[in-house]
């Protein structure tokens, strides 16, 4: 705990110039900008090449080339993408060693050979995205092939092992070792000991699943971009079909996320209960309610994609008339998940309710419900999935029906087990109740598992009913695909701030307390709107960086001999 | 039959499930046993959801959509429906006028607040000049099992003595005086509070009552005075172990070492 004559000591430094200003927006609000959007492009030049080492890996060894040309057109986007990280990545250092010069002394002192091991290793990974693109056609075929996809592999663990060093530094911001106080001197520090912080790993995991979402996400937004600006059906399939593997990717990683987050969540309980309740029930408690919304607009709108693109199917008419079941699943999932404890009401409701709390629908506002309502919304996705696989194909294989029947029998029985967990989760102390949940998660990623292990057996030989019609999907679909990245988006800058703003007046969590006058914590409101500013600035940027790479691909395309270099028109891609 | 054409129509479908949805959770709702109006925030969250679930229904299949829309095309073209595309050149723009009109009017009622019910402890607190360290703290009278339901006798004589004004004889937060609170006084009964807290978060709300409560906290007006000054350390501990034994909730227990547990949400 800080003792107060230090901290006295810090604010007369403070008059030593230790904080600077910046004009019209204010210091803080500028380096808010500027972490937030170096951080978004951050995670775009980490998700994409996750993305792109995966789609390449399957071209090469499931023999699809599609696969091939879809990795080279994102790691063309990756270039520029790089550039506008760096450029905001070094406007954020700039912001912070000329606006917050005492608190950037401060890290630096502590963090610096790890922030030349930052720079040395952006450098590393710069070159070898620049071999990867542009060996891409040197290095195709064969072992050379092989060799080009280590370099896919080698950016990935470049950029990965960059982000943890960054991470390192804001986790020490949140969560410094207990032994360090205010008195103690940043240059006795031991580099190790201030990096693995309690929450660094945590927010390791949490991030590199979370790229993982958001290259997928972006991939998507990128492909319906192009398939509403396509003027060929072979194009409109080509993005249509690309489309459909961000999405893919995205929700298949999103239904992990959870788990990571809630492993951070009892990271920072466990190193500091008063912080973790601010996070999750006190004043940001409210961001949580936003989350909901947010988190329910994924599941809503990653279904729709799937359930609007069964049109373009043939044999999913048989499925159609479920899918209402399953939206009726996800609307009161989605009511459950959204609907707060303490509720927002004026004087006579709350007189009416007897309090903050609704006497019946205050139930729902409780973990039992969210977590029965969320598990249930995973597992009706996943269903969803499993339908849209399903649709063109007929099993032949003899115990097809049993098949089926086992798979049914998994859903309900997972089903039934969040449901019991769920009620039950209302006649026990709140130290059982917590460890429901993991009984509830276990159930639903077991069922996954099992019914998909099933689903793949099941299909061995299965008979067509019809190729996939690539491309014969209406607008509305690729508005889907935007409002997932939007909101994906909006989410990392939402619980970003929720992660930041945990630590209050201080720049170190009880070591080093933020004396300018931006200290006090933002309200809701007015962080809501940087988060918004935040993420329109990032998503204009990368309608920028769309339309450079379809503007490449045509002077690509025009230019004579260029053969189809940039994978676009030059691509007669039909689907299958 | 005519109705059945419009009971098979996209369009009237989703108008028909608007309506339900809406008369279901502002006029059902609050029928059941228990329950109470619902706030117009959570209403309009809710209606929010229901109309997004409509639109992916009409929206998900082609056909689908486009008999959807038939309806709408017509009531904008169609030489026919003159008289009724009228009305709605009225009608919406005075519906939109009517809820800015409700929105911005004056009234006496005071504003939803956005507030922490639950701010965050801190780690230690000073009571009459003793540092108490929350964190981990259990009552400390539960130590004496065999003096429970003394220490419980104790706690109801001085709950009738301070709280019950505020809080009720039920423990409600029905008492004579909350109706002229706002916030109005804590629930017992209710699941949200003393049934998700600690005992150590309870004697440090009650020891610091409304002025004690963190910045956080705020906007707060809570009348709830700093017990420090009226009653003695053990005189709280055993008004906690009064509510909760009253109440029948049991109170958070502390994890220990190697177990799992957080709180959640507003859990």
């Amino acid at each position: 705990m800080a003792d107060g004559a230090v901290m006295l000591l810090q604010a007369a430094a403070d008059s030593t110039r230790a904080y600077g200003e910046f004009p019209v927006i204010g210091a803080r609000a500028f380096v808010w900008i500027t972490a937030e959007v170096h951080l978004m492009f951050a995670a775009f030049v980490l998700g994409v090449p996750m993305f792109a080492v995966v789609t390449e890996a399957i071209g090469i060894f499931g023999g699809d080339e599609r696969y091939d040309r879809l990795s080279k057109e994102f790691t063309r986007l990756l270039l520029v993408a790089y550039s506008a990280t760096a450029i905001w990545g070094a406007t954020l250092v700039f912001g912070l060693s000329t606006l917050y010069p005492r608190f950037w002394a401060y890290l630096t002192a502590i963090f610096a050979p790890s922030m030349w091991v930052y720079a040395g290793l952006f450098f590393v990974e710069s070159f070898t995205l620049y071999l990867y693109y542009y060996g891409w056609d040197r290095w195709k075929k064969g072992r050379a092939k092989l060799g080009h996809w280590t370099l896919g592999i080698l950016l990935n663990v470049w950029g990965t092992v960059v982000m943890f060093i960054a991470n390192s530094w804001l986790t020490y911001m949140m969560s410094p070792p207990r032994d360090i106080t205010p008195t103690t001197d940043p240059t006795t520090i031991k580099l190790w000991h201030a990096i693995a912080n309690a929450t660094w790993m945590p927010i390791n995991v949490h991030r590199v699943v979370a790229n993982v979402v958001f290259g997928g996400a972006i991939v998507g937004a990128y492909a319906s971009y192009r398939f509403l600006a396509a003027r060929t059906d072979e194009e409109r399939a080509h993005y249509d079909w690309m489309g459909y593997v961000g999405n893919f990717i995205a929700m298949s990683a999103l239904i992990v996320l959870p788990f990571a987050g809630y492993w951070l969540g009892r990271e920072i309980y466990q190193y500091d209960q008063s912080m973790g309740i601010t996070m999750m029930g006190g004043f940001m408690s409210w961001l949580w309610v936003i989350q909901a919304f947010l988190i329910a607009v994924l599941f809503l709108t990653g279904n729709y994609y799937l359930w609007i693109g069964m049109g373009r199917i043939p044999g999913a008419e048989r499925f159609r008339p479920y899918t209402k079941w399953l939206l009726i699943i996800l609307v009161l999932g989605a009511i459950v998940w959204g609907t707060p404890h303490t509720m927002i009401a004026d004087s006579k409701e709350l007189a009416a309710m007897g309090g903050s709390h609704h006497p019946l629908l205050g139930a729902l506002g409780v973990m039992s419900a969210k977590n029965t309502a969320v598990n249930l919304m995973i597992l009706t996705t996943f269903l969803s999935f499993l339908l849209y696989r399903r649709a063109n194909t007929r099993p032949v294989v003899p115990w097809a029906g049993t098949g089926t029947m086992i798979q049914g029998a998994m859903f309900a029985i997972a089903a039934g087990i969040v449901l019991f967990y769920g009620i039950r989760g209302y006649f026990v102390e709140a130290i059982v109740r917590i460890g429901f949940s993991v009984y509830q998660v276990l159930a639903v990623l077991a069922c996954i598992v099992c019914v998909t292990v099933i689903d793949i057996l099941m299909a061995r030989g299965a008979q067509s009913l019809g190729a996939i019609r690539w491309g014969k999907m209406p607008a509305r679909s690729q508005y889907a695909l935007f409002i997932l990245a939007v909101t994906f988006t909006w989410l990392m800058g939402l619980m970003g701030f929720a992660r930041s703003g945990i630590r209050q007046y201080w720049h170190v969590w009880q070591v080093m307390q933020d004396t300018s006058k931006y200290a006090a914590t933002p309200a809701l409101g007015y962080a809501s709107k940087m988060i918004s500013l935040c993420v329109l600035i990032f998503l204009c940027l990368v309608a920028f960086v769309f339309w450079l790479g379809g503007l490449a691909e045509k002077s690509t395309f025009v230019a004579p001999g260029a053969g189809d270099e940039g994978g676009g028109r030059g691509d007669r891609h039909v689907g299958h | 039959m005519n109705w059945r054409r419009y009971a098979d129509h996209p369009f009237w479908q989703a108008a028909a499930l608007l309506v339900a949805a809406y008369v279901v959770i502002v006029y059902v709702v609050p029928l059941f046993p228990g329950s109470a109006l619902v706030p117009k925030s959570v209403v309009l969250q809710y209606m929010a959801t229901v109309l997004v679930g409509v639109l992916i229904y009409v929206s998900d299949n082609e056909e689908r959509w486009i008999r959807f829309r038939e309806p709408i095309h017509a009531a904008l073209v169609e030489p026919r429906l003159r008289p009724v595309r009228a009305g709605l050149l009225v009608a919406v723009p005075a519906l939109v006028g009517l809820v800015a009109y409700g929105q911005v009017r004056t009234t006496v009622a005071a504003p939803p607040n956005l507030r922490s019910i639950h701010p965050a402890p801190p780690s230690e607190i000073t009571f009459r000049g003793k540092t108490i360290t929350l964190t981990g703290l259990d009552n400390p009278l539960r130590q004496h099992p065999e003096s429970s339901a003394a220490y419980a006798a104790d706690g109801k004589r001085i709950y009738y003595q301070n709280c019950l004004p505020c809080h009720g004889d039920h423990l409600d937060g029905q008492g004579h005086y909350a109706p002229g609170f706002n916030p109005i006084p804590a629930n017992f009964q209710d699941n949200g509070t003393i049934a998700q807290l600690t005992e150590s978060f309870v004697f440090w709300r009650v020891a610091k009552g409304g002025p004690g409560l963190p910045r956080e906290g705020t906007p707060w007006n809570s009348a709830m005075p700093r017990w420090e000054d009226f009653l003695t350390e053990r005189e709280i501990w055993s008004v906690i172990l009064f509510l909760y034994d009253q109440t029948g909730w049991k109170p958070r227990t502390w994890e220990t070492a190697g177990e799992a547990g957080k709180r959640k949400g507003d859990d």
